[in-house]
């Protein structure tokens, strides 16, 4: 009984006005990648999902796109949870998720492994939602690109050494790749395909 | 909050108005009640649902009144209807061989099992102006026979039993038909998508293409194998009960045109089907509909595409008379801003070209074209 | 069977919620692939394909009761699609509406593009007619589809240049062609040309809606939209000789206005809200009237 109270709470409390606004920070996050945008939500899935990313979850999957979780997330609580607020198939296949949700400190899978789009249908790819330990601290990056005035400073914490290299692999491929979105806790920042990223030199 | 605006606002409430007054025309005369329309004008409140893809009578007629007898506008306000509506779940595919036939006629067969049924129709009346119809006459009731309980046998199945009509299985792999109301459209489609959208397709516009196929431009040997009308249940798969359960009966035309097909390196000689459904008593739609339906399996049959209605982008993004008189209507807005970027451009080509013609060209043109 | 009596109520800004996340989607996407053609299943609104619904669905899908909506047609909010449409939004979802260009955080237009400049956080979305760039060059979808995969845009240039070879310059007025991103060429919706370069680095983030051809794009802040042309034709915006007979505006777009048969004319602002602005901080026209005066 416990397990099916998990799964009923955490929802939005007023869907409309709250997945409008979960939406438009994303949409200010997207079109500004790099920058932190606060979601404020209630909504927290129970496990290992973050605030922000069952936020994203409520917001934008639905019984019309596919939900993959990473093995720190795959739990039964989380799996009613998602199936009851808002009724998306979870798959075990990353290539046909439209969605794909990391849990904190995962290693982070090769994005060729996720839906990439095709060079007719470049949107047909998987959105990757990664909860890391925090959205500052990390390796100094520059990014550059569409919604970056000249350049914009960024250093979220947790991703591999090699980041850089396999983000500029992805970005080699546009207008076909994955899109991220980072989180913490309620905070998210975007990474979309357009984004070109370096170190900062020292 | 309060915005002022020029005349805008109170140009269009009065020009509502206006059309609320004309709607409802002489006060004198009795408002015509959405029931008479359903009863009484039943072929256009057909015509409303299936094109609208909705099937309610009432609320069909009521935007027929509402629409002042504009067959499109009212499908346009269903439509608009339609789409807010949340979906409860999907209904299994109806049986047409289950049918509670009122009319079924086939042109291939003199008899067959079932009979031929003329049920309701205008064929072989003498279309003669009937003045009885101006007074409210008393209306002889229907002869009516007691229905047999054994289902009428689909012409098409004749054929079927000795091969000589092309199998029609659903495929292996894909079984879950696709929703053209949910996705957008990616060309080629499928057969199952090409039908929903002849379905709800402009019943003028596939008339004249089933037409032209006729007369030449895609001649396909069309027979009416089996036009048929009657009730169908709608039956809805209840998990909870572990079984389907019918959740109403829906009137429905469908017509099943039978093609002669000379074969092919795949295919041996064979009949091949035009398939048309419509929601209602539709038969013109339906008989339109197989044919083009037929005209748009070409490339599957390995026919040469030559004529419009083979064309699947062509007919498939010009068949939907919502989207169509939208796009033609909305020439009516305001372009000023464009026409003046245009007007600009002619009167600057236009001075360039009197210069031309005075001899006092400039020698930009002959540069421009080397 | 419904009856007639029991109409359901419509939900805040008339989407269900489902297709506004569908719509939220392809506006990520849109915004992920800048200038490429999400394709989305929009719906029919109560407004004929043709009137904005594109627009209408893009702006009830971003809307917030903390939004302040803006509602422009050729520039203008008086206008009585721009009228109808911001009726509608009123009415659908109670939004705070707005004339005033930089007041409004959401502003849905038609073939134009306001004066002022749109600042960061603000949100333009325009009606689209006809998405796709190349579709006067190739009617079919399936066509225009692999030349955008392959980056395929020598049909576009082949077409202008053959303006230039018939009529000494490119006679593209509106709906001018852009390449955002270097990477899309992008149909602007049709915007005079004069209001490209608009477009190009702007603060505000562009939405289009094209409704009855189901695609929705995006152009980002601060994203590079070139205008295209030749080195020998460098592209080149309208110029007009006079300025606005009411506030006396130069470098904006005018309208021309028929005063009488004898080919009178005057030409004023496009865009209404900047005129008026103009006009109450004093500037007058050669037609215009002091405000202070007018007030009296």
């Amino acid at each position: 009984m416990a397990l099916a109270n998990a799964s009923l709470d955490g929802g939005f409390q007023d869907a409309v006005f709250e997945s409008q606004a979960v939406f438009r920070g994303l949409m200010d996050a997207m079109s500004r990648p790099g920058t932190i945008q606060t979601l404020e939500t209630p909504a927290k899935a129970p496990g290992a999902l973050s605030a922000a990313q069952s936020a994203i979850l409520l917001c934008l999957a639905d019984p019309d796109t596919s939900v993959w979780l990473s093995p720190s997330l795959y739990a039964q609580d989380a799996l009613g949870w998602i199936s009851f607020h808002s009724g998306a198939p979870v798959t075990h296949s990353m290539s046909n998720a439209n969605f794909a949700f990391l849990g904190l400190g995962e290693a982070l899978p090769d994005f060729l492994g996720f839906a990439n789009g095709t060079q007719e249908y470049p949107d047909r790819s998987t959105t990757i939602i990664i909860e890391l330990p925090a959205l500052t601290g990390g390796q100094a990056l520059v990014a550059a690109g569409p919604g970056i005035e000249n350049e914009i400073d960024m250093s979220p914490s947790g991703l591999p050494d090699n980041f850089v290299r396999r983000w500029s692999a992805n970005h080699g491929l546009f207008p076909r790749g994955v899109d991220l979105i980072f989180t913490c806790g309620s905070t998210v920042m975007c990474l979309p395909r357009s984004t070109q990223l370096k170190q900062r030199e020292v | 909050m309060y915005v002022a605006v020029k005349g805008g606002e109170a140009a269009i409430s009065n020009a509502h108005r206006l059309l609320a007054d004309r709607r409802r025309g002489d006060r004198n005369l009795p408002a015509i009640s959405v029931e008479q329309i359903v009863a009484q004008l039943a072929l256009s409140v057909d015509r409303i649902m299936a094109e609208a893809s909705l099937y309610d009578k009432t609320l069909a007629a009521l935007a027929m009144r509402q629409a002042r007898g504009d067959m499109i506008e009212a499908i346009f306000i269903l439509r608009a209807y339609r789409t807010t509506l949340p979906r409860f779940g999907y209904s299994n595919p109806i049986n047409t061989g289950e049918m509670l036939v009122e009319r079924r006629i086939s042109a291939t067969y003199k008899d067959l099992p079932g009979g031929q049924l003329l049920g309701p129709t205008f064929d072989y009346t003498h279309r003669l102006l009937d003045p009885d119809l101006l007074n409210d006459s008393p209306v002889e009731e229907p002869i009516t026979a007691e229905t047999g309980h054994e289902p009428i046998m689909r012409v098409a199945d004749i054929l079927a039993g000795e091969s000589l009509i092309e199998m029609e299985e659903p495929g292996e792999e894909e079984t879950t038909p696709g929703d053209i109301t949910r996705e957008p459209l990616e060309f080629p489609l499928g057969r199952d998508e090409r039908l929903q959208a002849l379905a709800r397709g402009d019943e003028g516009f596939l008339l004249a293409l089933g037409y032209s196929t006729q007369r030449g431009y895609a001649r396909s040997h069309p027979f009416a194998g089996e036009i048929r009308i009657g009730l169908v249940d709608v039956e809805v798969d209840i998990p909870e009960l572990g079984f389907a359960v019918s959740i109403g009966k829906v009137q429905i035309t469908e017509c099943q045109m039978v093609n002669q097909f000379k074969g092919s390196a795949k295919q041996p000689p064979q009949f091949t089907r035009g398939y048309g459904l419509v929601f209602g008593q539709s038969e013109r739609k339906a008989m339109a509909m197989s044919l083009v339906d037929r005209a748009l399996r070409a490339s599957e049959f390995g026919e040469d595409i030559t004529a419009p209605a083979q064309d699947e982008e062509f007919v498939i993004s010009h068949s939907d008379n919502v989207q169509a008189t939208g796009f033609v209507e909305h020439l009516k807005l305001p372009h000023y801003v464009d026409f003046q970027a245009e007007l600009d451009l002619v009167r600057r080509m236009r001075a360039e070209y009197e210069a031309t013609q005075t001899g006092t060209a400039t020698t930009e043109h002959k540069e421009a074209a080397e | 069977m419904t009856s007639a009596g029991n109409l359901a109520t419509y939900n805040f800004a008339y989407l269900d919620e489902q297709t506004k996340r569908m719509i939220r989607r392809a506006i990520l996407k849109a915004i992920a692939i800048p200038g490429y053609q999400v394709p989305f299943a929009s719906r029919e609104m109560p407004m004929p394909y043709g009137w904005g619904t594109g627009g209408v669905q893009v702006t009830a899908s971003i809307l917030g009761p903390d939004d302040t909506l803006k509602v422009i047609d050729q520039g203008a909010d008086d206008t009585t699609n721009a009228v109808s449409i911001r009726a509608f939004f009123q009415k659908v979802a109670n939004v705070k509406v707005t004339t005033k260009t930089g007041e409004a955080t959401v502003i849905q237009t038609r073939h134009r593009i306001p004066e002022e400049p749109l600042t960061e956080g603000q949100v333009l979305v325009y009606q689209v007619p006809i998405p796709e760039p190349l579709r006067f060059l190739e009617p079919r979808e399936t066509e225009t589809r692999k030349m955008h995969a392959l980056e395929e845009y020598g049909l576009m240039h082949v077409k202008l240049y053959e303006d230039i070879a018939r009529n000494g310059h490119i006679a593209t007025t509106y709906a001018y062609p852009v390449k955002v991103g270097e990477r899309y060429v992008m149909d602007p919706s049709p915007i005079p040309k004069f209001d490209n370069p608009k477009m190009h680095r702007s603060q505000a983030l562009q939405l289009f809606g094209a409704g009855r051809e189901k695609r929705i794009y995006a152009i980002p802040p601060h994203t590079e939209v070139v205008s295209l042309d030749f080195e020998d034709y460098p592209f080149e915006i309208q110029k007009f000789e006079k300025p606005c007979a009411l506030c006396g505006a130069e470098n904006v777009y005018l309208d021309e206005v028929v005063l009488d048969d004898k080919g009178g004319r005057m030409f004023v602002c496009s865009d209404t809200d900047h005129c008026e602005d103009r006009r109450n901080a004093g500037h007058v026209g050669e037609l215009g009237v002091a405000q202070t005066e007018a007030a009296e």
